[in-house]
């Protein structure tokens, strides 16, 4: 079984983070085993092409615009992904949507796909998720674990140490 | 009668574009380039520690992460004036340049040839013919007939099924489109081949960096890849030598295929070394530092002055007043505050919007000059100075190219071909071919230097009280790439990055005149302004890169051109 967990998204510029930002989270609180793989990969193109291609399973999260109210939770499986990225011209053109269209010509497109993503509230300079997009982090961080449960991933929480009440 | 064609947005760049063109009789008379989305980064900065600014500054683009990078240490040593080991150099180097390989290959290959390779014609191509039209040319070995007719079926299949996915969007069947099928064939067949060898170049520059996309290896005062051939954890003998059979791989496609891409494709549009002129002010910027202050450098760069190669000034480092005094930015014609050009360490990003106006303000870019003239940067301009400077690999691939082209066209193809739109493409491809022996030069400079016993890799920096300031020069991919930076008390006062494309893309500057893309679209033929196919090949040949990396945007989207009789 091969998965790549694969956040995406600018960080510099607030909710569009929420990709990478999911992608940290998930790092920093599980122990991640060697078999799976977890990437922040910002916001580039071809240089995914070797991680994406010939995968069993691949999970993207993303900040997605389906029109839908700021903060709409968004969870898409199988050709519904690709279908999202063809549906808007992006102008970040070397993103993902070629990077599936290129796995296509190549035949190599991840056997299965999932999406988590949610609707920003911001798209403002600045490096920090606004506080309503930071609840929603928590939610797909979620969806992600429960996902890779589904897929025969028992993530085991890091031990934390909790700071000191103040 | 006069047309006006909006395009917007410009596909299959990165970043967000706007051009709009005037068409009197069938050419351009008028063109206006707009970024169509306002970068902030340089307020982000502001407060923060500068080791860390590379770390954000590589956040600024998706296509150039390793580029702002680099940049940006330069900037913060620069101005702390602290040399790197010299292992760092050539770690760094081996970066810089694998990076711009893959990045050249991708442009060429994956963004602009659709611009002239027609993927529904190459179907009905005779493979045969094909393959031996290109092994009379190039010992490449993926030129065989057995090759071709695999990637023409390929191609069958995708065109059969109506599912043409990636290639949907090309302009085909076009009148511009003048490349006979055996050719379109050969070319399509690169184009899948060149999918497999970009991944050697970014597998490079994973290697090295640690992570890819966004390398974890840099540090202000050098890198942190600790060398011991021996050890398993860090750069040792078997990382050495693997690096070393990813550029020969890298070597052998870009000499025996892209190198001669060029002039089989370019032979079927000799007239487009005629379009796409504009600005023959030239400017690019040393690299590949060979020595610990930034000094000595592999690569040649500085400035040409109205396409005149015997002009040539060079810019000899890091700290060239003539390159440092040289810049300033005026945003007259941009959605900022302040229309004086201003020289980047006093530059100032407050945003002003307004409407989109011929006259007034109309792109979120801003207008660079040196010293007063508005420059070209990118590939041409860099293999024009170092032509000029005497550098003997551009001048070998040169020749080649344009051997090749001349003797497939039965004429000679002199180095003024080069001030075009087909020439931009072209020395994009010397360019390729001179980087990838610089890889080879790297790694030999890397492996003695470890071998004298040196495994130096970082010098601690040290922050002085009071302001300080640097600017960190990387010759990118797209050209000129410039970090400034002021640090008070060891704090990011100021932070201005004057980018590649801000000189090429730039709108009209303080004095009205227009920057590179507006003045080489005046005169572009258009056969059909509902396809504008001619107007992007131009506006691409300078693989445009507008660095927003903003790629989330609504599913609504209006058509992408709008054309209106005026």
């Amino acid at each position: 079984m091969s998965v790549l967990v694969l956040g995406v998204g600018n960080i510099l510029l607030s909710d569009e983070g929420i990709g990478v930002r999911v992608v940290e989270a998930l790092e920093q609180r599980y122990e991640i085993p060697a078999n799976l793989d977890v990437v922040d990969g910002g916001t580039a193109g071809m240089e995914l092409l070797e991680m994406m291609s010939d995968r069993d399973q691949v999970i993207i999260i993303d900040a997605v615009n389906t029109g839908a109210a700021p903060g709409t939770v968004v969870e898409l499986r199988g050709e519904e992904v690709p279908a999202l990225f063809r549906t808007r011209i992006s102008p970040h053109q070397l993103g993902i949507s070629d990077l599936l269209g290129v796995l296509v010509v190549i035949d190599q497109m991840p056997k299965a796909m999932t999406l988590f993503g949610a609707v920003p509230y911001s798209l403002d300079t600045g490096i920090e998720l606004t506080a309503a997009m930071q609840e929603k982090l928590e939610i797909i961080l979620t969806f992600t674990v429960a996902e890779l449960q589904r897929l025969g991933y028992d993530l085991v929480a890091k031990s934390v140490v909790l700071p000191e009440a103040v | 009668m006069t047309k006006r064609i909006v395009i917007d947005p410009v596909t299959r760049i990165e970043g967000h574009l706007r051009v709009d063109v005037e068409v009197d009789n069938g050419k351009v008379s008028k063109a206006w380039a707009s970024g169509q989305a306002w970068r902030g980064i340089e307020k982000i900065l502001e407060g923060r520690d500068p080791l860390d600014a590379w770390i954000f500054t590589q956040r600024i683009c998706g296509v150039c992460t390793t580029v702002h990078a680099i940049a940006s240490v330069r900037a913060v040593e620069n101005a702390l004036k602290l040399e790197i080991p010299t292992n760092a150099q050539f770690i760094r180097n081996l970066i810089v340049a694998a990076h711009a390989v893959h990045d050249h290959i991708v442009h060429f290959y994956h963004l602009s040839a659709l611009d002239w390779v027609d993927i529904t014609s190459a179907i009905k191509a005779d493979p045969k013919k094909a393959s031996q039209l290109a092994e009379s040319l190039s010992t490449w070995k993926l030129n065989g007939v057995h090759e071709l007719t695999a990637v023409q079926e390929r191609l069958k299949g995708f065109v059969n099924s109506g599912q043409l996915g990636i290639f949907a969007n090309g302009y085909w069947g076009h009148s511009a489109m003048k490349l006979p099928p055996e050719v379109n064939l050969i070319a399509a067949a690169h184009y899948l081949q060149a999918l497999e060898i970009q991944r050697d170049a970014n597998r490079l520059v994973t290697v090295l960096g640690g992570k890819t996309p966004h390398i974890q290896n840099l540090a202000v005062g050098g890198v942190t890849n600790s060398i011991n051939l021996d050890s398993q954890a860090v750069l040792n003998m078997e990382r050495l030598v693997y690096i070393k059979e990813l550029i020969d791989k890298l070597d052998d496609f870009v000499k025996n295929a892209y190198l001669l891409d060029l002039a089989v494709v370019g032979a079927h549009y000799l007239e487009w070394a005629g379009y796409g002129k504009g600005i023959t002010d030239y400017l690019c910027v040393p690299e590949m530092p060979l020595d610990s202050a930034g000094t000595k450098f592999s690569l040649p760069g500085g400035y040409i002055s109205n396409g005149d190669l015997s002009t040539f000034k060079p810019i000899t480092g890091f700290d060239d007043p003539y390159f440092i005094k040289g810049v300033a930015e005026s945003a007259k014609h941009s959605w900022y505050h302040g229309d004086a050009p201003l020289h980047p360490w006093q530059g100032e990003t407050e945003p002003s919007y307004d409407d989109f106006n011929d006259e007034g303000q109309y792109s979120w870019i801003k207008s660079p000059t040196f010293h007063g003239k508005p420059a070209q940067v990118g590939p041409l301009a860099n293999v024009l100075c170092m032509a000029a400077a005497g550098h003997e690999p551009t001048k070998k691939y040169l020749g080649v190219l344009t051997d090749t082209l001349g003797s497939l066209v039965g004429s000679t193809v002199g180095i003024d071909a080069l001030h075009s739109t087909l020439g931009r493409h072209a020395a994009r491809a010397v360019r390729t071919a001179v980087l990838v022996d610089e890889l080879q030069i790297q790694w030999e400079m890397l492996m003695n230097n470890i071998g004298k016993g040196d495994t130096d890799i970082y010098n601690r920096p040290v922050f002085p009280k009071g302001e300080i300031q640097g600017v960190g020069i990387h010759e990118a991919p797209r050209g000129v790439l410039s970090h400034w930076v002021v640090i008070d008390n060891g704090k990011i006062k100021n932070y201005q990055a004057v980018v590649p494309s801000t000189w090429n893309a730039g709108p009209r500057n303080s004095e009205d005149v227009p920057g590179p893309y507006e003045a080489s679209l005046v005169g572009t033929p258009i056969s059909d302004p509902d396809r504008p196919l001619e107007v992007l090949r131009t506006v691409h040949s300078f693989d445009p890169c507008i660095a927003c990396a903003i790629h989330l945007m609504d599913t609504e989207q209006n058509e992408i051109v709008k054309v209106r009789a005026l």
